[in-house]
């Protein structure tokens, strides 16, 4: 057997993609965003999930995007692409009833149970920021059979309750998310630049799970707004192999 | 019938103060030659109704017209905020707008309804979220059916739909490839739909593809050939996004004075969208042109051998 051959040089950007697209399957249903979500689903299609549908909410389904597009609906995801649904039917048609088997999301706020923010900060009437707001990530967030979700992790991202939840995680933890009415899924790993977050099975608590190589534990907890509880069996993230560095960085030189 | 019209006689004869409008296109054939005739217009006090309000509705804002802007997600795509947007809401410059806020699937699914003809639509959405807490719209119902609980939005129908399409006959037929966003729903939701093109072309080409015909000529009240409506975004087959648009205007919207001087420029003094084509000038054009990447003609067949 090869042994797998890892990489020493690469910057964290790039290890937050390469992390994002081994949470891919082959064969999956992959609703994806712009910017870091779009080249994990990428990445992961040209190694090892050839077979990985990339959809947009923009209604573009199995696209093959020949550079990284800098909107949803670029006409070159669309160009090749295998079919084009109406913008109700990407929700409708294919979340509603579980098609999606994964979303990738960010946004400005994550908390302990995975509720994300992407609305305001602040007071949603006297906004100290006003941000974009919810887009796809709510009906993702809710009606994708799992989520990934990425973001830098710092403390006023990452507070204990979100200003605003936007797009709904494991709400107050526990069975608060059926409780609610949602009928599937729930974020299963949170990415950031510092490590690999994951969720307690009965809980619902967000936890460490994987400290990104030169990390310490201690700066990770330092950028965490609450006590963040860490995994027994806690390790370092598997470092980018040659491969998945060799395909990034030639899908990375394709951003317009 | 031929409904085809300037746009200057179609804004002016169907776009008035206090109207809900909505201007169709998601990130792709998006209404900004509409847009600009309506800041020119200088109408006041409208309700836009875009799921993504994207630079146009920004622009619209800066210029005085907007009252309230019905959105679902109101960010300037890969690059950032929408910033006359974010001045409005954040400090009241250069007025307050008020905002009806959703999610994309809530925003589509009153589009559904309103064409419909149906009061609201459920949807297995916005549980736990806290957007129903701000807009009152968004209920939850129990299902008469099974007991469960129950997303509702209302029927969403506005006065007038500005649509940009490929191609439509004079009467109105109307071609969409690419992404086609809620083109034929909001034709259908609106009362008045005004159509906007590429190219007028002969009916004979509508009817050799009626499958491509996403709003019937009937639903159509005015019909109007803009090539280049759309950018900077952009035109499935015609012309690409001009992504380079979409960044200098992240840059100049950041400065009010700027952005007044901008809007002055590329709205104000400038006559109609011809003179806008040119003087966009020839090197954009050329560069946001496409080459041709055609698809298969189909069989429709004919009785007969």
């Amino acid at each position: 057997m090869n042994k797998t051959k890892y990489v020493k040089d690469y910057s964290i950007e790039e290890l937050m993609i390469i992390a994002a697209a081994r949470e891919l399957k082959d064969g999956e249903n992959v609703l994806v965003g712009i910017g870091l979500p779009i080249m994990a689903a990428m990445l992961a299609k040209r190694t090892h999930a050839p077979n990985i549908k990339i959809i947009f909410e923009s209604g573009i389904i199995d696209s093959n995007p020949t550079y990284v597009p800098l909107s949803i609906g670029d006409p070159d995801s669309v160009t090749g692409c295998k079919s084009i649904f109406d913008f109700f039917e990407v929700f409708a048609l294919l979340l509603q009833p579980g098609h999606i088997d994964v979303g990738i999301l960010g946004g400005a706020q994550v908390d302990k149970y995975g509720n994300l923010n992407s609305t305001v900060i602040g007071d949603y009437e006297k906004p100290k920021v006003r941000l974009p707001g919810s887009g796809g990530a709510c009906a993702i967030a809710s009606l994708a059979k799992r989520t990934i979700i990425i973001m830098p992790h710092e403390k006023r991202r990452f507070p204990e309750k979100v200003d605003f939840i936007t797009s709904p995680g494991y709400l107050n933890g526990m069975n608060s998310r059926e409780e609610s009415g949602i009928v599937r899924g729930g974020p299963i790993a949170v990415i950031t630049n510092l490590c690999v977050l994951r969720f307690d099975e009965k809980t619902k608590e967000m936890y460490l799970d994987t400290y990104h190589p030169g990390v310490s534990i201690k700066d990770i907890k330092a950028n965490t707004g609450w006590d963040l509880k860490i995994s027994p069996n806690v390790k370092e993230t598997e470092p980018p192999t040659e491969k998945e560095i060799e395909v990034l960085r030639e899908i990375r030189e394709t951003r317009i | 019938m031929s409904k085809v019209m300037s746009m200057k006689e179609a804004i002016k004869r169907f776009i008035k103060n206090g109207m809900t409008i909505y201007i169709s296109g998601f990130t792709h054939l998006i209404g900004y030659a509409a847009a600009h005739e309506i800041i020119r217009r200088e109408v006041k006090d409208l309700t836009i109704c875009r799921p993504t309000p994207e630079l146009l509705v920004d622009e619209m804002v800066a210029a005085g017209c907007v009252k309230k802007t019905v959105f679902s997600w109101a960010g300037n795509p890969g690059v950032g905020s929408l910033r006359s947007i974010r001045r409005a809401v954040e400090k009241g410059i250069p007025h307050k707008i008020e905002v009806e806020e959703y999610d994309h699937f809530s925003f589509a699914a009153r589009v559904y309804a309103g064409a419909m003809g149906i009061p609201f639509m459920p949807i297995r959405n916005l549980f736990g979220s806290d957007l129903s807490k701000y807009n009152k719209k968004i209920k939850f119902i129990e299902c008469p059916y099974t007991r469960q609980k129950i997303c509702v939005v209302p029927a969403l129908n506005p006065d007038v739909a500005i649509i940009h399409v490929q191609r439509a006959d004079e009467e109105g037929n109307a071609q969409v490839w690419g992404i086609t966003g809620l083109t034929k729903h909001i034709a259908f939701a609106s009362s008045k739909v005004i159509i906007t093109c590429e190219e007028i072309v002969e009916s004979e080409i509508i009817k050799r593809d009626p499958n491509r015909t996403l709003i019937p000529g009937f639903k159509v009240d005015a019909v109007v050939e803009e090539p280049f409506a759309a950018h900077p975004s952009y035109a499935q087959g015609y012309y690409y996004r001009d992504n380079d648009y979409y960044r200098m205007y992240d840059e100049i919207s950041k400065d009010e004075k700027k952005l007044e001087e901008f809007l002055e420029e590329w709205i104000y003094s400038v006559e109609n969208r011809q003179e806008y084509i040119k003087k966009l000038g020839v090197e954009k054009l050329l560069k946001l042109l496409v080459k041709p990447y055609y698809s298969y003609p189909v069989n429709f067949g004919r009785i007969g051998r």
